[in-house]
């Protein structure tokens, strides 16, 4: 806490009015940033049931582009850059060469030979060094941090695309999901990319941080039929966990697997000359000796990060991430466990200070949307 | 909101309201709007004794989990029952959601507790 609470913290184009609309904020990877509005329950069900929207202009834009980007991006993402149109989006890992994760990242094709990797806001710095020197490697390209040109407003939830439609020329009906197009929105330049962070229908919206208030206000507007709430990193949090999606720094870090955390489908098992991947096609081969199951607790309490899983009264694991679920309204958790007791149905114990919580391997995602 | 007069405050967030010698004990307003959204409130077995500063539970919100002290030393006599089911009551009525009842050993010790006004203030 003492770094955070003495170091200048950064604001997005949107702290004034998340400040003047009496949003909780703390300080999260450097930032000034909401944590709730009108609490974290009341936001999670919008975003499950209608919609809301969530200022995540902390996240980092790390454009590539050259002669040699697809190449320099074939090296340094799991996935197959190569398979992606132009307008298409894929998720991927930035992986060690040991296969662990530096950060896991969303890539958009802008062109040919230029792509754009949104990554964490708290690692934008690291990977920017990384990728800048596996660039450099590559040769005849370039790494650019573009971070402070874009703002990023996202609206999630089932009524997302009837809200953000009257705003914008993007035909959202044609728009694929993990696809963008260039447009405006609210009459500001932007990027609409369907994609999010909540296990739902949404789009994520790039403008220019001196349009973000206006496009936030727009949308806000435009959401009042349907009740569309402001959200913060609280309700990001509880919807993605309840998704099953993975968060940088509790989930998956440095120390962990593509294939331990579950997150084999983001490798590219063929490619050649990816970091990582013939580590990981090595422990492919040999079987990992821990995955990250989920757990649902059958006695009360909630598993947090960091608490210990206890098979027979011995630690074999640790707690990743842990919530209730306001959907949902379950105590679930992700946790690292030996392989031998990953099989749905295994029955562990998770020590809650000190006393040991009843808890149930269940499959991921805890929630899957019903494809209407 | 308000913080009634006929509360004794601490300056961990717990108000206790005594009533002869048995007494109830709950969060603030201001602790439950730190916590946001609870959800699940441990409480101890009827019969524990508690001394004044102990760690008599915990209350978990979403997004945290804090520990319960017991504002003065007594015997826990009843746990609210209906928290169970209903845990948001905290964040809907700190004031009267109460979580135990305890028999005071010492009654008179309330008066080194806070009132509402230096609560208040502590609050700033």
């Amino acid at each position: 806490m003492s770094d955070s609470a003495t170091a200048e913290l950064r604001k997005t184009a949107l702290n004034s009015r998340h400040r003047a609309s009496n949003a909780r904020m703390v300080a999260y990877a450097g930032w000034d940033m909401p944590v709730e509005y009108a609490g974290i329950t009341a936001e999670h069900m919008a975003v499950r049931t209608r919609a809301g929207i969530f200022d995540v202009s902390h996240m980092g834009e790390i454009e590539i582009a050259g002669k040699n980007a697809l190449a320099a991006v074939q090296r340094i993402s799991s996935n197959d850059a190569g398979k992606l149109a132009i307008g298409q989006i894929q998720y991927a890992g930035l992986l060690t060469p040991q296969g662990t994760f530096i950060d896991d990242m969303l890539v958009y094709r802008i062109a040919s030979s230029h792509f754009m990797l949104v990554v964490n806001a708290a690692n934008t710095a690291k990977d920017y060094a990384w990728i800048a020197a596996q660039v450099a490697e590559v040769g005849d390209a370039a790494a650019i941090d573009s971070s402070s040109r874009y703002a990023l407003i996202s609206i999630q939830g089932p009524a997302s695309a009837d809200v953000l439609q009257p705003l914008t020329g993007v035909d959202l009906s044609g728009l694929r999901y993990y696809w963008y197009a260039h447009g405006e929105v609210a009459s500001a330049r932007a990027m609409v990319s369907r994609t999010g962070y909540s296990g739902e229908d949404g789009f994520e919206v790039f403008v220019p941080p001196n349009m973000a208030d206006r496009v936030w206000q727009a949308l806000l507007d435009a959401g009042r039929a349907v009740e569309v709430v402001p959200c913060g990193l609280g309700a990001r949090d509880t919807l993605r966990l309840e998704a099953g999606m993975r968060l940088y720094g509790n989930d998956i870090d440095e120390s962990t697997t593509a294939l331990e955390a579950g997150l084999g489908w983001v490798v590219a098992w063929d490619k050649d000359g990816a970091l990582g991947v013939d580590v990981l096609r090595e422990q492919k081969a040999a079987g990992v000796s821990r995955s990250l199951v989920g757990l649902e607790l059958i006695d009360p309490g909630i598993a947090r990060h960091g608490y210990a899983v206890l098979r027979g009264g011995q630690r074999v694991g640790v707690v990743t991430s842990g919530t209730q679920t306001p959907f949902l309204k379950k105590s679930v958790a992700m946790a690292y466990v030996p392989v031998d007791a990953a099989a749905v149905g295994t029955e562990l114990d998770v020590d809650i200070r000190g006393r040991a919580a009843k808890a149930r391997v269940v499959p991921l995602p805890f929630y899957k949307r019903s494809k209407r | 909101m308000a913080y009634p007069a006929d509360l004794k405050y601490t300056k961990e967030h717990e108000w206790i309201r005594v009533a002869g010698d048995v007494a109830e004990v709950g969060i603030t307003d201001y602790a439950q709007q730190q916590l946001g959204d609870v959800v699940y409130v441990d409480l101890p077995e009827v019969g524990r004794k508690i001394d004044a500063g102990e760690s008599f539970g915990s209350i978990e919100s979403v997004k945290a989990v804090s520990e319960l002290f017991a504002p003065m030393a007594g015997e826990v006599v009843a746990v609210n029952p209906a928290l169970k089911d209903h845990p948001e009551a905290v964040n809907s009525a700190p004031h009267t959601t109460w979580m135990i009842k305890v028999k005071l050993a010492d009654a008179g010790a309330a008066a080194a507790l806070l009132d509402s006004q230096q609560y208040e203030s502590l609050l700033g």
